[in-house]
């Protein structure tokens, strides 16, 4: 497969949080605010790639030749951890300007499961390293694009007359099942 | 007896994961097309739940402080490869139809949170009462959802087929917008469950204090 398709089957047609359900905490919990979404969004596309760059080789030239692929989920999950934390770090001591702009939703990263997803897939896809990169790429932008369009439903929504029984989150999730209804008008995207 | 009941009872409706406290939201609308991954998810997710919550309760007084989260992480990142260890072996279906779901229980945030705001505070029986009540309201919610979607958008419950054969399924609830907008209708049902319980509680301490005046 191409860069550009594996790019827009996981960025539209296979959309992390409105069609394959993703990362839901953070989109439920970090979408009150268009620029705290986008922050957010941001930072997940810059882990998620890094994660990539990471876990990939580590897969391939450590665990594989050595028979030790079924501790695959163990060795992912501390790798990203140890990453954000490093990430974390050098940023602060670095880069002050970034780390104020993302430095506050790092913490919250490792344990967003689309990060996780993401690099579990680049493996049972077989993807090869070119490749996992353009599919991390594909699938954090659209979890940008999922969190930016929630947020300005809810920025609009403050002003909307809701339904009672719906008000709150319930309400949440029927805008997200319709953007979803949406983003079903990509699948003829792809052949 | 009656302490444990009520911590019980905590996690399935005041308190439950999914539809109050909103969190381990993923994996609960991704795998309830139909009713059998439902019960599958629930019992995988309990199993993980109740032995990572034991263990680190176990060994709670030994765990340094400062490198707790980690410890916790490889606990349950334990838990998590031994159900998908063997639902490969036993269940291949199962396990194809959930996908990479099962490896994700490993950050499903019900079960960090549980280990770190209870079972690292708590006694045993205390800690296993809790991971039952939440893996408990965690299921219902997953097989509610799953027969919901599954009746309505494949006229089936758990592959048998339940609806006449002229009903029309409505394939809106299998594909992925009719499980948030199912997920959304559990939530407020459950809002609207929780206010007349606390209401019907409220009556109840009133006339007991109306008797005792």
């Amino acid at each position: 497969m191409d860069l550009t398709k594996i790019f827009l089957l996981a960025l539209l047609v296979n959309n992390v949080v409105v069609m394959r359900f993703l990362a839901l905490c953070s989109y439920v919990g970090m979408t009150s605010d268009v620029g705290q979404s986008i922050g957010m969004g941001f930072a997940v596309i810059f882990v998620t790639v890094l994660a990539t760059a990471a876990t990939w080789p580590i897969y391939h030239f450590i665990l594989v030749p050595l028979n030790l692929s079924f501790l695959q989920i163990l060795i992912f999950i501390l790798v990203i951890a140890s990453l954000v934390q490093l990430v974390e770090f050098y940023l602060k001591k670095n880069v002050p300007g970034l780390y104020s702009a993302m430095g506050i939703y790092l913490p919250l990263i490792t344990t967003n499961c689309a990060i996780l997803a993401i690099t579990f897939e680049n493996i049972s896809f077989k993807y090869n390293f070119i490749q996992s990169i353009s599919y991390s790429v594909g699938g954090s932008l659209g979890y940008l694009l999922a969190m930016v369009l929630l947020a300005g439903i809810r920025d609009r929504m403050k002003t909307s007359p809701v339904p009672k029984f719906l008000q709150g989150t319930p309400i949440l999730f029927i805008a997200t099942a319709l953007i979803g209804v949406a983003f079903m008008g990509f699948s003829g995207l792809i052949k | 007896m009656k302490k444990l009941y009520s911590i019980f009872k905590q996690g399935i409706i005041f308190e439950n994961p999914l539809l109050m406290l909103m969190i381990g939201l993923c994996s609960a609308i991704a795998v309830t097309t139909n009713v059998s991954n439902g019960i599958g998810m629930g019992l995988a997710m309990t199993f993980v739940l109740l032995f990572s919550e034991i263990i680190i309760s176990l060994f709670r007084k030994v765990i340094p402080n400062a490198v707790r989260i980690p410890v916790f992480i490889i606990v349950i990142a334990a838990f998590t490869t031994m159900v998908d260890l063997v639902m490969k072996a036993y269940f291949p279906d199962l396990s194809k139809s959930m996908g990479v779901f099962i490896p994700l229980i490993v950050v499903n945030c019900i079960i960090m949170g549980r280990v770190e705001a209870f079972a690292s505070k708590q006694k045993f029986l205390a800690v296993v009462a809790d991971s039952l009540g939440m893996g408990l309201g965690y299921t219902w919610v997953l097989i509610g959802i799953a027969a919901l979607r599954e009746l309505l958008g494949n006229g089936t419950l758990a592959g048998v087929q339940v609806m006449p054969a002229t009903f029309q399924p409505i394939l809106f609830f299998i594909l992925p917008p009719g499980g948030f907008f199912v997920f959304g209708l559990f939530i407020s049902f459950n809002i609207w469950l929780k206010k007349r319980m606390e209401a019907s509680a409220a009556r109840k301490e009133l006339a007991l204090r109306k008797e005792a005046a």
